[in-house]
């Protein structure tokens, strides 16, 4: 008996083996040394350069090329990590597109930006086997972080980096956060978000507690009278529900969970995947949920979004990326009914379209046959922990202050800044220097 | 400083001590206070500042083009002509702004450039204000190439042997400043110069100021450039294009029996920490730097610094002073080369991209050595390769390319020749008239 892409119903292993490791290798795959050289020569070395104010961790990226195009790639790291200890994974899953490399002067000149993110990667590559920081002298205060997303790892690190004990409380079995469970498995792959949290914990002085959940055994109250500063970086729990009929049948799914499902599975030729998927949203999150549907081998997927492709959160990289692994994009749709005898069959469409009072529906529907569909239309805060919110996220200052005093947030959780890893990074790091400059300041 | 290799990049020179040994040169980026902060903001280990004249009314500069470029591609400058002359703001300003910044940056080198007329006098009253800086030493300007020389300064002095001695006999008479030669490089023998500022007392050399050149003619207007109102003059030359004529010179100071252990502070093309690493391997203790900081801002050193820590940790040297010269001894004369060592061009058919660089370049001017197949597969042929490695500087990959050498016993298809034991230079080769085939068979001097 073998599945293939035609095969109905939700199956297990519609390709063969070959193809699984093709479709789920590197997205780019590393550059060699002289690769590197040849894309680092590119680089202007601008003075005040628009990359470096573009990257949210405002990485020196004219100094870490130039030191890659004198040879010195670990020198090269060395600046990336300064600013940034998930260098590693930024480079392999920041949109560069929308971020540096949007406004690389080369960029404006030939259309061609310096290839700053796999630059990134190349030097940061060489610098993961042992790691370069040191701790400074123990000053004997304890900080409790809560979640291993790249949040709370950044902001633990810069921590134990200045002399501070760490406790880092995650409610999964594993950490890393969405580089672990979220992060699409072309761009992060070998093990990459393990090796790279090993990696970083390699510093000392961080006490990794798994299993451990704010809000189930852990609260707020104790973790404050505990420790002389509590960080929230727990990003993203809970799940938008699409609001229409027949939402509750089955094969209707969470993106995330069907993501997180697919990082884990340790051979994708046992992992189900339907005939007909159907993605609902227009983030990151359904471009990777629809994409991997598709490289399961999925016979066709639709990726189906309410308003128009420029209002898409996915880039323009990454939309391309799903039409050209044959990810059908459909816009100015919003999903009316689901179909189907206790599981999905169909679902029903109905067409939308921009208007003086917001989006409005057009009265024309359309169905598209479905027995797997992934809702990903956006994660929202589960419990926030009684804190001032702005919007739906916990209100902090810009060093990550929240409205208690000795508690810090940062990353998906927290107001400001966009949902990306390396803004998770950034706001981490600064909130770990603010309790630093708190706790020293006596 | 980002020192994040832990290698100790301190440099001391003529007893000056400065965190790094990268000082800028004097020139423009040293012309001024808010530009030296910046730079010592940025982690230079020093500045030569920009050359002072006499008191009174200062020299006057042309106001148009003042620069001149040369391009490699994407427009990377490769070398750069002024016709620059020394500071044009008044002693008392510069005097004044020298004693400020090396106040409020104790740890860095503050040497002061000076060039005044060829009379004693002259030189001892600056010397004297010099001194009141507080300023770490001095860098006697005998180098630049326009302007000042048709006033019987700068090379003027600097092509003159006994001048130089004279005024350097001058300076250290009038002041117990550490003095510093700036040499010119234009001149036929940089020994004699070196030799001169030896005698006259210098502490140590620097070199190499600019080249004289002419970088470009405007077919328009029928004009060298830059161009001043039709007319052009010539200039002095910088950047990386006169590296290799610097580190030569450097090189031959260095070795030469009359001027070994002067030390030197090396300029001329310095852009990166590897071209700090190789003047120093040649006997140099710190550099200078003009061009590259121009090019590219004060940033530049902080890839420098970072660079050559790597590569010194990697290395296990615990000081600069740890390779100062290890490249000195094998600098040595054509006729101490080894001619029995042989060695033929090989291609990496893995990392080979099939351009046929190699092919034109061998086949067109070299030894027809590179055969070239139907399918573009380029390999070596040994019976006709001579070794130039004229493949391996035209191959765009580096490291497709490299020179195997053949071991004792192995035959050299081309001359039939069995890789002797003994090694044979040309003092004792049979095709040398004079050769004394007895000569002991030791290379280097
Ligand atoms: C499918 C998907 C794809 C994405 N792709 C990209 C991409 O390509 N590039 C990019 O830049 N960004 C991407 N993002 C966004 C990025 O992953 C997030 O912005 C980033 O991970 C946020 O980091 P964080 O540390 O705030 O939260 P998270 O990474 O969500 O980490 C939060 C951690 O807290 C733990 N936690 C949660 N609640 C509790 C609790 N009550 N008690 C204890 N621990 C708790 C969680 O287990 C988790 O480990 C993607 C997101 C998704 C969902
Ligand atoms: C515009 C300009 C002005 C210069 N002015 C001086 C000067 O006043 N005094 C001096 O000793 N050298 C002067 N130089 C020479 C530099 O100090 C240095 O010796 C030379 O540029 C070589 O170094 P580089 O290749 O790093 O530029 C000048 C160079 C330039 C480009
Ligand atoms: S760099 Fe340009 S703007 Fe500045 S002084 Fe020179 S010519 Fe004028």
């Amino acid at each position: 008996m073998s599945n293939s892409q035609h095969t109905p119903g939700i199956v297990p292993g519609r390709l063969n083996s070959e193809a699984y490791s093709d479709n789920f290798s590197d997205l780019h795959p590393p550059l060699d040394d002289h690769e590197a050289r040849v894309a680092a020569d590119r680089c202007y070395f601008c003075h005040d350069a628009p990359c470096m104010e573009a990257c949210p961790t405002s990485i020196d990226i004219p100094l870490f090329i130039r030191q890659i195009a004198t040879g010195t790639p670990e020198a090269a790291a060395m600046t990336i990590f300064e600013q940034n200890i998930l260098g590693g994974m930024c480079a392999r899953v920041c949109p560069t597109e929308t971020l540096c490399e949007e406004v690389c002067v080369r960029e404006t000149a030939e259309g061609k930006p310096v290839v700053i993110g796999e630059l990134q990667r190349y030097a940061t590559d060489k610098r993961m086997d042992a790691h370069p920081y040191k701790r400074a002298a123990s000053t004997g205060k304890k900080v409790a972080v809560v979640g291993a997303g790249p949040a709370g790892l950044s902001c633990a690190h810069r921590l134990a980096m200045k002399g501070h004990d760490v406790v880092i409380y995650d409610a999964r079995p594993k950490a890393g956060g969405l580089n672990e469970f979220g992060i699409a498995s072309y761009k992060s792959t070998n093990d990459f978000a393990a090796r790279e949290v090993e990696w970083l914990l390699s510093i000392g002085g961080i006490d990794l507690k798994l299993g451990k959940a704010l809000g189930n055994g852990l609260n707020l109250e104790t973790l404050a009278a505990d420790f002389d500063a509590v960080f929230l970086g727990m990003g993203l729990a809970g799940v938008n529900a699409l609001g229409c009929d027949g939402e509750e049948k089955d094969n209707v799914l969470d993106a995330v969970d069907f993501i997180s499902e697919l990082r884990q599975s340790t051979d994708l030729s046992t992992l189900p995947v339907g005939r007909h998927v159907v993605v609902i949203g227009g983030g990151m999150t359904a471009v990777d949920a629809a994409v991997q549907a598709k490289l399961l081998g999925a016979e066709d997927v639709a990726l189906v979004y309410r308003r128009g492709q420029d209002r898409m959160n996915a880039s323009l990289f990454e939309q391309d990326l799903a039409a050209s692994k044959g990810v059908r994009i459909i816009t100015h749709a919003t999903p009316k009914a689901v179909h189907g005898n206790g599981a999905v069959r169909e679902i029903e469409f109905a067409y939308t379209k921009d208007t003086a009072d917001g989006l409005k529906e057009t009265g024309e529907t359309f169905r598209l046959p479905a027995d797997q569909v992934f809702k990903a239309i956006g994660q929202t805060l589960g419990d926030g922990q009684g804190l001032s919110l702005e919007g739906r996220k916990i209100r902090v200052s810009d060093s990550g202050r929240t409205s208690r005093d000795g508690v810090w947030a940062g990353g998906d959780c927290a107001s400001g800044g966009d949902d990306l890893t390396v803004t998770a990074v950034a706001e981490g790091r600064d909130a770990a220097e603010d309790i630093h400059n708190t706790l020293m300041g006596g | 400083m980002k020192d994040l290799y832990g290698a100790n990049l301190h440099s001391t020179f003529l007893g000056i001590e400065s965190p790094n040994p990268f000082w800028l040169a004097s020139a423009p980026p040293t012309d001024k206070e808010v530009n030296v902060r910046r730079a010592f903001e940025a982690g230079w280990g020093g500045v030569v500042w920009k050359t002072l004249g006499e008191a009174g009314p200062p020299v006057v500069n042309v106001s148009g083009p003042r620069y001149g470029a040369i391009f490699g591609a994407d427009r990377r400058l490769l070398g750069l002509n002024n016709i620059e002359l020394i500071t044009d703001r008044p002693l008392e300003v510069n005097l004044e702004e020298i004693a400020r910044v090396k106040r409020d940056y104790p740890d860095r080198a503050m040497i002061v450039s000076l060039m005044v007329p060829c009379e004693e006098e002259p030189w001892r009253k600056i010397l004297k204000e010099v001194e009141l800086t507080g300023a770490d030493g001095v860098e006697l300007n005998f180098g630049c190439p326009h302007g000042m020389a048709e006033r019987g300064m700068g090379s003027a002095v600097g092509q003159v042997p006994e001048y130089i001695e004279m005024v350097t006999g001058w300076v250290k008479k009038h002041s117990n400043l550490p003095c510093i030669v700036k040499l010119t490089p234009n001149i036929t023998n940089i020994l004699g110069p070196a030799g001169a500022a030896k005698a006259g007392g210098a502490d140590a050399v620097s070199l190499i100021n600019t080249i004289n050149s002419i970088t470009s003619v405007n077919l328009e207007e029928m004009s060298p450039e830059p161009m001043i109102d039709g007319m052009g003059t010539h200039g002095g030359y910088c950047g990386p294009a006169v590296k290799p004529i610097a580190m030569n010179m450097v090189a031959e100071i260095a070795r030469n029996q009359e001027t070994a252990g002067l030390p030197i502070s090396a300029i001329g093309g310095v852009t990166t920490w590897r071209d700090a690493a190789e003047f120093m391997a040649l006997g140099a203790s710190n550099v200078q730097v003009c061009t590259a900081a121009m090019t590219y801002g004060f940033k530049v050193v902080q890839e420098m610094a970072s660079g050559l820590s790597q590569w010194m940790a990697e290395k296990g040297y615990n000081s600069t002073a740890d390779f100062v010269g290890m490249a000195t001894p094998k600098v040595t004369d054509w006729q101490h080369l080894n001619l029995d060592y042989v060695t033929k061009a090989e291609i990496n058919q893995d990392d080979c991209i099939k351009c046929g660089r190699c092919f034109a370049a061998c086949e067109d001017t070299s030894h027809q050595a590179i055969e070239m197949s139907e399918d573009r597969v380029f390999t070596v042929k040994d019976d006709e390769c001579v070794a130039c490695n004229l493949c391996v500087n035209v191959c765009p990959v580096e490291g497709c390319i490299t020179m195997r050498e053949l071991p004792v016993g192995d035959v050299d298809e081309r001359t039939g020749m069995t890789i002797p034991e003994d090694k044979r230079t040309w003092l004792q080769h049979p095709n040398n008239p004079s050769a004394d085939p007895n000569t002991c068979i030791i290379r280097g001097q």
